[in-house]
């Protein structure tokens, strides 16, 4: 805070009254009845709500099929984290190497940022179609029958690419920014000492970035979880039963096809906890990384 | 030297093969009529329906949802992409300055009350967040779109940060010079924000344009429908039809891509500082 303050009773209030009362009325309200609800069984019909303690968590916990979308879930994240962040660094690092043509790579690297993920689901289910698809005629090149929709793991595949795509632009803009950041004289003395520009990276330029890398795991782990959900979405099209589908579209699929208020809340308050653990762990970071600049 | 030049243009050119590729091809594919698509596959070259089928998109009532035509679509996509970054500059700029510049008592408790709303997005909380709007009746219209998803901190954080970087003299001459607090804001604040703001905008419009989970809730009279929140509807038309019209679901998803891209890449300068140098 500023050291030199306006001192006066009644302004900040006001000037910070609108922010409040959205966040009070559609966060804190919301947040409130999740909790509350994901310790009661609610009648289907309306009828008022039982409650039964923490019934509604342990009946998730022990259920074979929560299980199983958690444990597709980590795998989807990890390789959609490990995927974008691998390609969109070494992009980055191409473009901050060339110098003919460098603008023109960037503008087209970033601009699919702009494509919302349903709309990246829709053109991607399009390249994964049965009919139409390209990606389908490739895989059956190689004799593979592949079934986007149907098969479980022909969807899965399906969906981390589309993700993987969506973010690329992200992470490769993040490290490009990275990468310019590394002062030249540093770069210049670590080609004096060393001839190997590939022994240079890992040992020069890849821990500068890891600050950089850092901050891009998390935010790529939140990417996975929760921005996906159009993706999904739209490659699985309302037909969940045998796809892959993560933690957050099962929240949706509980709570708004199945009518499991109670269960679908008390998922929303285990997704709580894990965004709580990421956002801790990003915070203690970023303050660590004070130290690096 | 020069075959690694070489190596890292074929790097880089694949790279864009790979992310440019597709948009380019459902651009190419829905310039040709349906069943051309459907016998031969996804199109790389130009068709003769270009006019013919975006014309049938933005204009004509039914298509793929029967009420809405996609000129209207786009129209929603503006007011929630501009109403969005509107209002969350208006307010983040509002709560950042109280923060910032005031001594009060609540400013601690309130900053940290924003402050947990980084903790969870909306996708966690959505069917309360739902059940909370039909109680205040605003599903089915443009601030029951709007207005909740302005209940995130992202925005006064940026502000907040940027507005710790001015120097504090210029708070002391203000004053001696006898601004208060409202002529400080307009005169010297919002000025100086001017870069800041437009990159914010920038963000925050294309991040309410692709808004996908929300409208699909908040909208069911389709009059209100997103371009984004449409791209759903056309699934569900798909699903049964015998040949889908794959050249107007590209359409649609063109038009859908169009606006937010060119705003990226011409704003995009201000686009990339905002980005990097508000999310640390």
């Amino acid at each position: 805070m500023k050291r030199v303050q306006f001192n006066r009773p009644l302004l900040p209030y006001l000037l910070i009254l609108p922010q409040m009362a959205v966040i009070v009325i559609f966060f804190y309200w919301p947040s409130a009845q999740a909790i509350q609800s994901s310790f009661y069984i609610e009648d289907p019909f309306g009828f008022g709500a039982t409650f039964v303690g923490m019934a509604n968590y342990q009946d998730i916990l022990s259920s074979r099929e929560y299980l199983k979308i958690a444990n597709f879930t980590v795998v989807f994240t990890f390789l959609v984290t490990f995927l974008s962040l691998a390609i969109g660094l070494l992009l980055a690092v191409k473009a901050d190497k060339v110098i003919r043509g460098s603008s023109a790579y960037k503008t087209l690297l970033i601009s699919v940022y702009a494509v919302a993920p349903p709309v990246a689901g829709l053109i991607g289910v399009m390249f994964f179609d049965q009919h139409i698809g390209p990606f389908v005629d490739l895989a059956a090149w190689f004799g593979w029958d592949m079934r986007v929709g149907i098969d479980y793991w022909d969807t899965a595949i399906a969906m981390i690419t589309i993700s993987v795509w969506k973010q690329i632009p992200y992470n490769f803009i993040f490290f490009l920014s990275g990468l310019q950041g590394i002062p030249v004289s540093v770069v210049e003395a670590a080609a004096i000492d060393c001839r190997s520009p590939v022994r240079r990276f890992w040992t020069v330029v890849l821990p500068l970035l890891s600050p950089t890398a850092f901050f891009l795991l998390i935010i790529n782990m939140t990417y996975a979880l929760f921005d996906t959900f159009g993706i999904i979405d739209t490659t699985v099209k309302d037909k969940a039963a045998n796809n892959p589908i993560t933690l957050v579209y099962k929240v949706y699929m509980d709570g708004f096809r199945g009518n499991d208020i109670g269960g679908s809340s008390a998922q929303s308050v285990i997704l709580m906890l894990v965004v709580f653990v990421l956002t801790v762990f990003q915070f203690r970071f970023i303050e660590r990384r004070v130290h690096y600049t | 030297m020069n075959k690694t030049r070489i190596f890292d243009h074929l790097v880089l050119l694949l790279g864009v093969a790979f992310m440019i590729g597709p948009i380019a091809v459902a651009f190419l594919t829905s310039t040709h009529d349906p069943y051309e698509i459907h016998m031969k596959g996804l199109m790389t070259s130009w068709g003769g329906d270009f006019v013919a089928t975006y014309d049938k998109v933005l204009f004509e009532k039914g298509g793929f949802t029967g009420k809405v035509t996609g000129l209207a679509m786009l129209k929603n996509s503006f007011i929630l992409g501009i109403g969005f970054a509107v209002g969350k500059i208006v307010l983040s700029m509002l709560a950042a300055y109280a923060i910032v510049y005031f001594r009060f008592k609540m400013g601690v408790v309130f900053f940290w009350m924003i402050f947990t709303t980084l903790l969870l997005p909306l996708e966690v909380r959505i069917l309360p967040s739902y059940e909370v709007m039909t109680k205040l009746g605003l599903v089915d219209t443009y601030s029951g779109l709007i207005v909740p998803l302005l209940a995130s901190a992202t925005g006064t954080f940026y502000f907040r940060q940027f507005f710790k970087s001015v120097p504090e003299e210029l708070l002391e001459a203000a004053r001696i010079d006898g601004a208060g607090p409202f002529k400080f804001f307009v005169d010297i604040l919002i000025p100086l924000s001017r870069n800041m703001i437009a990159a914010i905008f920038i963000i925050m419009f294309v991040y309410g344009w692709n808004q996908y989970l929300w409208p699909m809730l908040m909208t069911t009279d389709e009059s209100f429908f997103t371009l984004v929140r449409g791209i759903k509807q056309i699934l569900l038309v798909w699903v049964g039809a015998q040949i889908p019209d794959y050249n107007q679901a590209f359409a649609l998803a063109v038009l859908a891509m169009i606006p937010p891209i060119l705003v990226v890449i011409v704003f995009q300068s201000w686009f990339i500082k905002g980005l990097t140098e508000s999310d640390k």
